[in-house]
């Protein structure tokens, strides 16, 4: 018997299991998956919960009810990963060997990256929206909250859902205005970027509705501390930002496994051919999802459509055959812009999000960088096709894992 | 869109970053740092060498690296390049400017 491990049980590691396990025969594989939480998370839910969109069990199940019947599921810390002895330690004591290994650890937030940001007023005034706690005490705080200064900040790229940040700004203006206290709140946005939007299109298409709704855009930005006692952020260049209350997205950083195990850069993600998914430094160790250091973005649409392309080059890697260069960095996002509407963005490596329609060239029903409620209802349907078919490994239909050109506006 | 710099013409996009980085040479960066306002000194050179090895090994730019590099710290980065540096620096290095998805 040979041993195929996956590491991690979050969207592209449970995705990959349900992918093998009805390709690999299962005489000569057994497939083990291993992760320390026994909750799976729908995380782009983290987004909806602070504005009591979504409730905490919309965003939640046991992890369990995904891991398919066949595949070895192990609930434990990960010690180590051996890559010269093709061994995993576990916590427990317990070590594993694996022929294959796929590495799904994902990314975190690391507040104490920076200086006073996970101090005494973390989760007092200061929140972060990309944990499930942090979500549910922003809720709380946003509850009761009576107005002020309301600060969205990015510390540094990358960052999981790049986008996020700032639909969280349109939620929050909406959400400002359902209370009738949109007068009371003022909306800043902060980004260590030259702007809230960065690509060229898509700030001729969509800066008005920063615009519209009122949001201040402070620019170039790299945050050095943040001073809680008289709540402020602080840059390089002594340019400070009040606030009453911070919705920050600290440092993202990929697990301290990968760190631990030498496998990672900076930021602790690892080297991995952006076209395979076979990590650079081992032959028998593939990466997936947001534990890369791919120049893709870390979203889940991403990692749905690297798992497609991933689980035909794990066959071909077992079957000695040539691995197939095919990943583009495709990614599929649904942007919420406040007041039920929402923007489309399709785009991969080389094309940035153009105007078009998606799926079907010309017809929709979807259409890309622009608002629209349809957009909001695909939103909103996502959370369904998340928990039934996508990291079931069900194929969505009609969207393909690398991006088509068809539909969309392109220049030449 | 094109430009011209000492007599060449160079592709470049809305923002006048370079879309095609062949075209670049020392004397043009020399040449769009004026137009920012910097005269380019050695110590600029440095971290430009810098940010084309990590653009060549296709690594994100980020303050934190800048932090890491060894080659300057975070200070000196915002006295060379005032403004934005990473955007600036980039801009003279003729590579695209740091960005994200939209």
């Amino acid at each position: 018997m040979k041993n195929l491990v996956i590491l991690g049980a979050g969207t592209s590691g449970t995705m990959m299991a349900n992918h093998l396990v009805s390709k690999l025969p299962k005489d000569e594989w057994k497939i083990t998956i291993v992760d320390q939480y026994k909750t799976h998370y729908y995380q782009p839910g983290f987004l909806f919960l602070p504005f009591d969109i979504y409730t905490t069990k919309q965003v939640k199940k046991n992890g369990k009810k995904f891991i398919p019947k066949g595949v070895n599921y192990i609930q434990e810390k990960i010690e180590l990963i051996k890559p010269e002895e093709n061994k995993v330690s576990l916590e427990n004591g317990e070590t594993l060997n694996y022929d294959i290994l796929i590495v799904a650890t994902g990314t975190k937030i690391a507040p104490d990256e920076t200086e006073g940001m996970d101090g005494p007023m973390w989760h007092k005034n200061i929140f972060d929206f990309y944990t499930y706690e942090g979500a549910k005490a922003l809720r709380n705080k946003l509850r009761e909250w009576e107005g002020g200064k309301l600060v969205i900040h990015i510390t540094e790229m990358p960052i999981k859902c790049p986008v996020a940040p700032l639909e969280f700004a349109f939620l929050a203006d909406s959400f400002f205005k359902n209370k009738g206290m949109r007068d009371k709140v003022d909306i800043t946005f902060v980004t260590p970027l030259d702007g809230a939007f960065t690509k060229p299109k898509a700030t001729e298409a969509l800066h008005y509705l920063l615009e519209e709704k009122g949001i201040k855009e402070v620019t170039d930005f790299n945050i050095e501390r943040v001073d809680y006692e008289n709540n402020k952020i602080i840059d390089y260049a002594d340019t400070e930002v009040d606030y009453d209350l911070l919705v920050t997205v600290p440092t993202n950083m990929g697990d301290a496994l990968i760190e631990r195990s030498g496998l990672g850069d900076d930021l602790n993600y690892i080297p991995t051919n952006k076209t395979t998914l076979q990590t650079e430094a081992h032959e028998n160790i593939f990466a997936i999802g947001d534990c890369t250091n791919l120049p893709a973005s870390k979203a889940g649409s991403v990692a749905h459509f690297e798992a497609e392309i991933l689980t035909e080059n794990i066959l071909r890697y077992i079957d000695g055959r040539e691995l197939k260069e095919e990943f583009d960095g495709h990614a599929n996002c649904f942007i919420e812009t406040g007041n039920g509407k929402a923007l489309l963005i399709d785009f991969n490596y080389t094309t940035e999000p153009v105007e078009g329609t998606f799926p079907f060239p010309g017809v929709g029903p979807l259409s890309l960088l622009k608002e629209s409620r349809t957009n909001h209802m695909g939103k909103m349907a996502f959370r369904w096709i998340y928990w039934n078919m996508l990291i079931k490994g069900v194929h969505i239909p009609f969207v393909s894992a690398t991006m088509s050109k068809k539909g969309k506006k392109l220049e030449n | 869109m094109e430009k011209t710099y000492l007599q060449s013409i160079i592709q470049i996009n809305e923002e006048g970053y370079l879309t095609d980085f062949t075209q670049w040479t020392k004397e043009i960066g020399a040449e769009i740092a004026k137009e920012q306002g910097i005269e380019m000194t050695d110590k600029h050179w440095e971290v430009i060498d810098y940010i084309h090895d990590k653009y060549k090994n296709e690594e994100a730019l980020s303050i934190r690296g800048i932090k890491k590099s060894g080659v300057i710290n975070i200070k000196e980065f915002y006295e060379l390049f005032p403004g934005g540096p990473l955007k600036k620096a980039t801009l003279i290095a003729g590579i695209p400017k740091p960005k994200s998805c939209i």
